[in-house]
C-alpha cells in the first residue's frame, strides 16, 4: 500500500511538471496580454514600466523557471487582470464547480444505474427501446442546445426554476454551499441536469451492457441453481461485477465534467472555474489560465487514486502497488 | 420396488432460432433410482446439459421445455411455480457446473457465496450459516477451511474451486446431484480424486447422482448405468457393465472406441468417422444413420425404442451378441 502511494505520488508530481511545461509554452502562444492590459494612449516609458513590473520583459525560460520555483513554494502567481494570487481566485470559484460536478454526478448514477438495469433485464422490450432512445438524444445533442431548451421549457415558459447564478447560499459546518438553502437548490437543478444528461445515457447504456454480459454467465446460473433469489442475483452478484468497469468510466468522466462545466457554467451564468476560465482566456490573464490548468490536471490526478482504491475494494483480484 | 428419485418421461426441449427450432432435448425418457449413481454420455451438442438445466428449470430462453414430464420425488416439475421450483434447486436437486473457473462469482468471497445458499432455504444465523458453510468445505478435503472462507476464487486452483463448488452442492444434502463434467476442466489426477470424493460422498449421504460426461471411461469408473445420448435422444440405456461389454448401438460402440483406457494398447484408437449432425439439419429417422457403417435403407425409418429386460436401445441393427 505504502509503495503504491509512493509511486503514486511520483508519478503525480512528473505529470505536474509536464503539464506546467506544456501549459507555460501553450499559454504563451494565444497572444500578448500587454496589448489589452495598457491603454493605447500609453507613453512608451509607462509602457516598459508595465512590462517590466509583470515580468514580461524577461527572456521566456526566465520566466519559466521563476514560475516553477514560486508554484514549488504554492505560489501560482498573480492575475494580471484582477492583481491578486490566481490561486485564492480559483479557490474562491471551485466550490461552486464542485457542488455542480458531483450533483450533475450523483443525478446520472442514481438514475443511469436503475434505468440501466431495468433495460438490461428486459432487452428489446418496449421500455427498453424507450430508455435506449432516450439515452441516445442525451449522447447526440449538443450539450448547449440541452441546456438552451432547458431555460426554455421550465424558465421561460413554465417560470418554475431560475435559470442564472448560484442563488442563496448557506452554511453548514463552515461550508458556503447552495445545498443548504431551497432558493440555492433551486438554482443548481437545472445546470446540474444539463452538467448530467450525457453522463446520464453513458452511466445507462454501460450498465445496461454489464447487465447483459453478466446475466448469461455460468456464475448467475450457477447462483440460480442455489435456489438464490432473482433480486440478490441482480443486485448483489450482477451488479457488484458491472460496478468495475462504471467505476473506471466514472472515474474519467468526473475529470471531464469538471472540463466541461465550461459550457454549462456559461450558459447559466454559474460563477464556478469554467467561467473564469472563459474569461481569463478572453483577457489574456496567462497566470489564471496557467494555475487553471494545473488544479484541474492535479484533481485527475486526486480522482484517478480515488479510482484506484475504490478498484481494490471492489474487485478482489486487484492489489494495490501490483499493477503497473 | 422403490419409488424412483427422478422419473423423466419424453421430455423435449427446443430453441427456437431464426433459422429454425433445434430439438436440443427430444422425447427423453429416463428414470434414476434412489441412491443410483447414472452416467449420461455422448458427445458435444448432444444435449446432455440441457438435460440437466431442464430438470432444474434453468434453460436459458428463448429455449424452454415444450412437452413431457419431470416428476422428482413423485412431485411433477415442469408445472411449478417459479417459487416453488426455487425452493427445490439447491435444497433437494443440486448441480456442479463443468467449467470450475466460471462458476463461482470473482467479486464475492467463498464464504459470501456459501452463506447465502444456506440462507436461500434455512432460517438460521448468519453465524450457524457460516460453521455450516466451514464444515462443508472441510468435507470435500479443503485445508483450514475456516480461513478459506474469506478467500476469493482467484485465490484457489481449478481443483479446489471445483471443490467449492461440490461442497455448496453438499450444503442441503440434497437428494439428487446432477453433475455436469466437473471434471472435464481439470487434469487426470485431481480428475480422478474428485471423482473418487464424490462417489464417496454421494454413499455417504445416499444421494442419487447424475453424472454427465462425454467420457465413457470416465462414466464406468463411477455408474450404475448408463444412458448414451446422441443428437437429443437417448439411443442406449443399460447397466454399465452389459452395455460396456456388449454395447447394442453403433453409436455406442463408436464411443467405445474412441476412449483412451478402453482401447488396447497398441491398437489405434477409432473416433467416429463423420461430425454430429447440426442440430437444425438432423438427417430423417436414425440421425446417426449417414455416420453409421450398419445402415441400410430401413435407416430412414425411425427406430423405435427396444426393451430387453434392464436394457433398452434405439437401433434396427443392433449389435450381435448383444445382451442374450
Ligand atoms: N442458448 C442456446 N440457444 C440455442 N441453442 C442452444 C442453446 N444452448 C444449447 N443449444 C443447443 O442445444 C444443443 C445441446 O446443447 P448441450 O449444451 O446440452 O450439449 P452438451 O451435450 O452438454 O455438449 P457439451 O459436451 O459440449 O457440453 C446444442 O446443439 C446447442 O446447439
Ligand atoms: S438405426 Fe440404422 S443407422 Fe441408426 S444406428 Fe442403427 S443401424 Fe445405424
Ligand atoms: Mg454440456
Amino acid at each position: 500500500m505504502s509503495v503504491f502511494i509512493i509511486r503514486r505520488l511520483m508519478q503525480s508530481i512528473a505529470v505536474l511538471f509536464v503539464t506546467a511545461v506544456v501549459v507555460f509554452l501553450g499559454v504563451y502562444a494565444i497572444g500578448d496580454p500587454v496589448e489589452m492590459l495598457i491603454s493605447p494612449d500609453a507613453s512608451p516609458a509607462e509602457r516598459a514600466q508595465v512590462i517590466a513590473s509583470l515580468g514580461l520583459d524577461r527572456p521566456m525560460w526566465q520566466q519559466f523557471l521563476t514560475f516553477l520555483w514560486n508554484a514549488v513554494h504554492g505560489d501560482l502567481g498573480r492575475s494580471f487582470v484582477f492583481n491578486r494570487p490566481t490561486i485564492s481566485l480559483i479557490l474562491e470559484r471551485l466550490p461552486a464547480t464542485l457542488e455542480l460536478t458531483l450533483t450533475a454526478l450523483v443525478i446520472a448514477l442514481a438514475i443511469g444505474i436503475p434505468l440501466g438495469l431495468i433495460s438490461g433485464l428486459k432487452p428489446n422490450s418496449a421500455t427498453d427501446e424507450a430508455i435506449m432512445t432516450g439515452s441516445i438524444l442525451g449522447f447526440s445533442l449538443p450539450s448547449f442546445w440541452q441546456g438552451m431548451m432547458l431555460i426554455m421549457i421550465f424558465s421561460i415558459w413554465l417560470g418554475w426554476l431560475p435559470s442564472t447564478g448560484r442563488g442563496e447560499l448557506g452554511s453548514f459546518l463552515g461550508i458556503q454551499s447552495s445545498f443548504f438553502t431551497l432558493d440555492g437548490l433551486t438554482h443548481l437543478i437545472l445546470p446540474a441536469i444539463n452538467l448530467s444528461l450525457f453522463k446520464l445515457s453513458l452511466v445507462i447504456r454501460l450498465t445496461r451492457t454489464g447487465v447483459r454480459e453478466t446475466m448469461p454467465l455460468d456464475f448467475v446460473k450457477f447462483a440460480r441453481a442455489k435456489g438464490i433469489s432473482e433480486r440478490r442475483i441482480v443486485f448483489v452478484h450482477v451488479l457488484k461485477n458491472i460496478l468495475i468497469p462504471l467505476v473506471t468510466v466514472i472515474g474519467m468522466e468526473l475529470g471531464s465534467m469538471l472540463a466541461f462545466a465550461v459550457v454549462t457554467e456559461t450558459i447559466f451564468a454559474w460563477p464556478g472555474i469554467g467561467k473564469l476560465l472563459i474569461d481569463s482566456i478572453m483577457r489574456l490573464d496567462r497566470p489564471v489560465v496557467v494555475a487553471y490548468l494545473l488544479v484541474i490536471v492535479s484533481l485527475f490526478i486526486l480522482i484517478n487514486f480515488v479510482v484506484d482504491i475504490l478498484y481494490s475494494l471492489i474487485d478482489p483480484r486487484v492489489r494495490l502497488g501490483e499493477q503497473s | 420396488m422403490t419409488q424412483p428419485v427422478l422419473e423423466v418421461t419424453n421430455l423435449s426441449t427446443h430453441f427456437p432460432t431464426r433459422r429454425g427450432v433445434i430439438k436440443a432435448v427430444d422425447e427423453v425418457s429416463f428414470t434414476v433410482g434412489q441412491r443410483e449413481i447414472v452416467g449420461l454420455v455422448g458427445e458435444s451438442g448432444s444435449g446432455k446439459s440441457i438435460t440437466g438445466f431442464s430438470v432444474l428449470g434453468l434453460v436459458d430462453p428463448p429455449g424452454r421445455v415444450v412437452s413431457g414430464s419431470i416428476r422428482f420425488q413423485g412431485e411433477e416439475l415442469t408445472q411449478l411455480p417459479q417459487k416453488a421450483m426455487r425452493a427445490i434447486r439447491g435444497k433437494r436437486i443440486a448441480m456442479i457446473f463443468q467449467d470450475p473457473m466460471m462458476t463461482l462469482n470473482p467479486v464475492l468471497s467463498i464464504g459470501t457465496q456459501m452463506v447465502e445458499a444456506v440462507l436461500a432455504h434455512d432460517r438460521v444465523s448468519r453465524t450457524e450459516a457460516r460453521n455450516r458453510a466451514r464444515d462443508a468445505l472441510g468435507m470435500v478435503g479443503i485445508p483450514s477451511p475456516e480461513e478459506r472462507l474469506d478467500a476469493y476464487p482467484h485465490q484457489f486452483s481449478g481443483g479446489m474451486r471445483q471443490r467449492v463448488a461440490i461442497a455448496i452442492a453438499l450444503l442441503h444434502r440434497p437428494d439428487l446431484i446432477i453433475a455436469d463434467e466437473p471434471t472435464t476442466a481439470l487434469d487426470v489426477t485431481i480428475q480422478s480424486q474428485i471423482l473418487y470424493e464424490i462417489k464417496r460422498l454421494a454413499q455417504e449421504f445416499s444421494m442419487a447422482l447424475v453424472w454427465i460426461s462425454h467420457d465413457l471411461g470416465v462414466v464406468a469408473a463411477l455408474a450404475d448405468r448408463v444412458l448414451v445420448m446422441y443428437a437429443g435422444r437417448i439411443v442406449e440405456a443399460g447397466p454399465v457393465e452389459d452395455v460396456l461389454s456388449q454395447p447394442a448401438h453403433p453409436y455406442t460402440l463408436g464411443l467405445m472406441q474412441a476412449i483412451p483406457s478402453a482401447v488396447p494398447r497398441g491398437e489405434p484408437l477409432r473416433p467416429i468417422p463423420g461430425m454430429a449432425p447440426s442440430p437444425l439439419a438432423r438427417p430423417s429417422g436414425c440421425s446417426f444413420r449417414d455416420r453409421c457403417q450398419r445402415a441400410t435403407e430401413i435407416c430412414s425409418a425411425e427406430p423405435r425404442l427396444d426393451i430387453l429386460a434392464d436394457r433398452e436401445w434405439r437401433c434396427f441393427h443392433p449389435n450381435e451378441g448383444r445382451a442374450a
